[in-house]
């Protein structure tokens, strides 16, 4: 039961980030139709540079306090993932906007290998540490352990998460973002600039990755020029589960996620015999791909087909 | 008068076929034309290369005296020229207060934008007892009149209607005309495109025939009804 209880926290706060990484590609398929391979090197990109800027500041001994430092790092991070977001759709993307779809996507997946590569050329192939400065304490919760850290990245994702609900469901822009997701056409002659929405969802999404990115970053204390591959296909995975497309199932697909793979991890040596151990956790993930593609390709709270006009 | 809307030599093609092939068509201030013809004659191409839906492959169209070939719809319609497409365009998953909303987007005006919602919903009653609903759950009818109460809340000077009463049942056929002449005695110019080419001249002042691509017969809509070969194609009556 502890590490029942045990394995579902910690399933939660992974499963916040995957949700936070899920919005990002949910949001730009809603939209354009594109699954935007290259999101999860948006998240590696804020993750490396937070980390390299909260780096420089523990070295230059200013005695900040830890705090701060995440903050700082999170601020130079962000608008520059905002950046290479806008600027692949403007560059990338919107040259292949009528293409057949296959385009853009082989596309992203280019634009993905060469953040990848700009990473390693820039930061090499070594992981970077988070530098000593947060010590999570853990607070004991019914048998099982909740640490600050953890309550910080369930807190801010959950935040996050409803500011956004908020964007979509009661601004004007969340209305137009809703209404180009329909009919673009339809949406031009209603008076709107498509062009601004589509960048706008693309923005937003890398704003959110690079919150992720920080959060993942601090929750496993490293970053790596490959980490975004393996996490932004997960982050996808949750998309498709809740329902690519759907703000909410992006949601719910990368909380399940979370709590999936982490009860996978903690089951999997007592039900194999101890023969695959909890390294062996990126199985599930692939695995809940797998089974929503054959028996619910629309996902949870996916839309039928027919909906989409 | 001068023509809000003019057309010269105006031609669009899909690849190398030729929907519309080089016609000449005004819309003056105030007026309420329409344009008729048989299915696949080119009027919905027509509409759409106006809104700059789709490319224009030759001639010009002018817009309050000035060339809009070429223009994107989201800035056409913040200059007041506002369409209906044919299948009525609503956003199914958005509430009909939503989609009532979005018509009025580029507005700013948010105390005019209530009023004037007030009166669509007085001219409508059925939007208002489900303002809240989803619009795809509206019957066909109904979102036309979502559709034209949107349109109107864009407050536009120039309102193209491609068939509103396509696909409805006579009742509603004859609420979406009034609901036409209604919004033309507001002062809105209105180019309308119908099947119905009875009703449609019967509202309208003056009427384009469009075949093949081609401007065929135009002049004022009562000469129209009279003409035999109008009577013959679309009136569904023979020739005296
Ligand atoms: N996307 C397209 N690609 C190729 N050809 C098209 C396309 N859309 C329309 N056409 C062709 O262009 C011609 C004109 O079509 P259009 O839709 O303008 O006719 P219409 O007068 O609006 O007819 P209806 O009364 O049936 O709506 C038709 O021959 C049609 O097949
Ligand atoms: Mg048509």
């Amino acid at each position: 039961m502890e590490i029942f209880l045990q394995q579902i926290i910690n399933g939660l706060t992974l499963g916040s980030v995957y949700a936070l990484v899920a919005l990002g590609y949910t949001m730009v398929y809603g939209i354009i139709g594109l699954i935007n391979f290259a999101h999860g090197e948006v998240v590696m990109v804020g993750a490396m540079i937070a980390l390299s800027v909260v780096q420089a500041l523990i070295g230059a001994q200013l005695g900040l306090p830890p705090g701060l430092v995440i903050l700082v790092g999170l601020a130079v991070a962000m608008p520059i993932c905002m950046g290479i977001a806008y600027t692949a759709e403007r560059v990338a993307y919107r040259p292949l906007r009528s293409a057949p779809r296959l385009a853009p996507l082989i596309t992203a997946i280019g634009v993905s290998i060469v953040l990848q590569n700009l990473a390693m050329i820039i930061w090499g192939r070594n992981y970077l540490n988070f530098p000593d400065i947060i010590k999570p304490s853990p607070i004991e919760f019914g048998g099982a352990f909740i640490t600050d850290v953890q309550i910080l990245i369930i807190g801010v994702a959950a935040l996050i998460m409803a500011g956004l609900l908020l964007v979509v469901h009661k601004t004007r822009l969340g209305m137009a973002m809703r209404a180009t997701a329909q009919n673009q056409q339809v949406a031009g002659l209603m008076g709107i600039d498509i062009n601004t929405v589509i960048s706008a969802a693309f923005l937003i999404g890398a704003a959110l990755a690079a919150v992720a990115g920080v959060l993942v970053t601090l929750y496993y204390g490293i970053a790596h020029y490959h980490m975004g591959f393996i996490l932004g296909l997960k982050a996808f995975t949750a998309a498709v589960l809740g329902g690519i497309g759907n703000l909410g199932g992006a949601m719910l697909g990368g909380v399940l996620l979370g709590i999936i793979e982490a009860l996978g991890a903690g089951y999997i040596g007592d039900l194999t015999g101890g023969f695959l151990g909890s390294h062996y956790q990126d199985v599930f993930a692939f695995a809940v791909l797998i089974i929503v593609l054959v028996f619910r390709p629309s996902g949870l709270l996916g839309e039928r087909v027919g909906d989409r006009a | 008068m001068k023509p809000l809307l003019e057309l010269t030599d105006y031609k669009v093609s899909y690849g190398g076929i030729k929907a519309v092939k080089g016609i000449d068509l005004a819309v003056n201030e105030g007026e309420l034309v329409c344009l008729i013809g048989a299915n696949g004659a080119g009027k919905t191409t027509t509409l759409k290369a106006i809104c700059g839906l789709i490319k224009t492959a030759g001639g010009r169209a002018l817009y309050q005296g000035e060339n809009i070939t070429g223009a994107r719809s989201f800035e056409l319609v913040r200059r007041g020229l506002a369409m209906v497409p044919e299948g009525r365009g609503i956003f199914g998953q958005l509430t009909i207060e939503e989609n009532l909303a979005m018509g009025a987007y580029t507005r700013r005006d948010y105390g005019a934008i209530k009023t004037d919602t007030e009166q669509v919903f007085e001219l409508f009653p059925r939007l208002r007892e489900r303002r809240k609903q989803p619009a795809g759950t509206l019957s066909g009818g109904e979102q036309q009149m979502l559709a034209m109460g949107r349109a109107i809340l864009s407050k536009p000077k120039l309102l193209l209607l491609d068939e509103p009463s396509m696909g409805l049942a006579p009742l509603m056929v004859k609420k979406v005309f009034e609901t036409v002449r209604a919004i033309s005695a507001q002062g809105v110019t209105i180019l309308l495109i119908e099947q119905n080419a009875k009703l449609a001249l019967q509202i309208s002042s003056r009427g384009y025939v469009m075949e093949s691509g081609a401007i065929t017969l135009s002049g004022q809509a009562s000469q129209l009804l009279d003409n035999p070969k109008v009577r013959e194609a679309y009136l569904g009556e023979q020739a005296a």
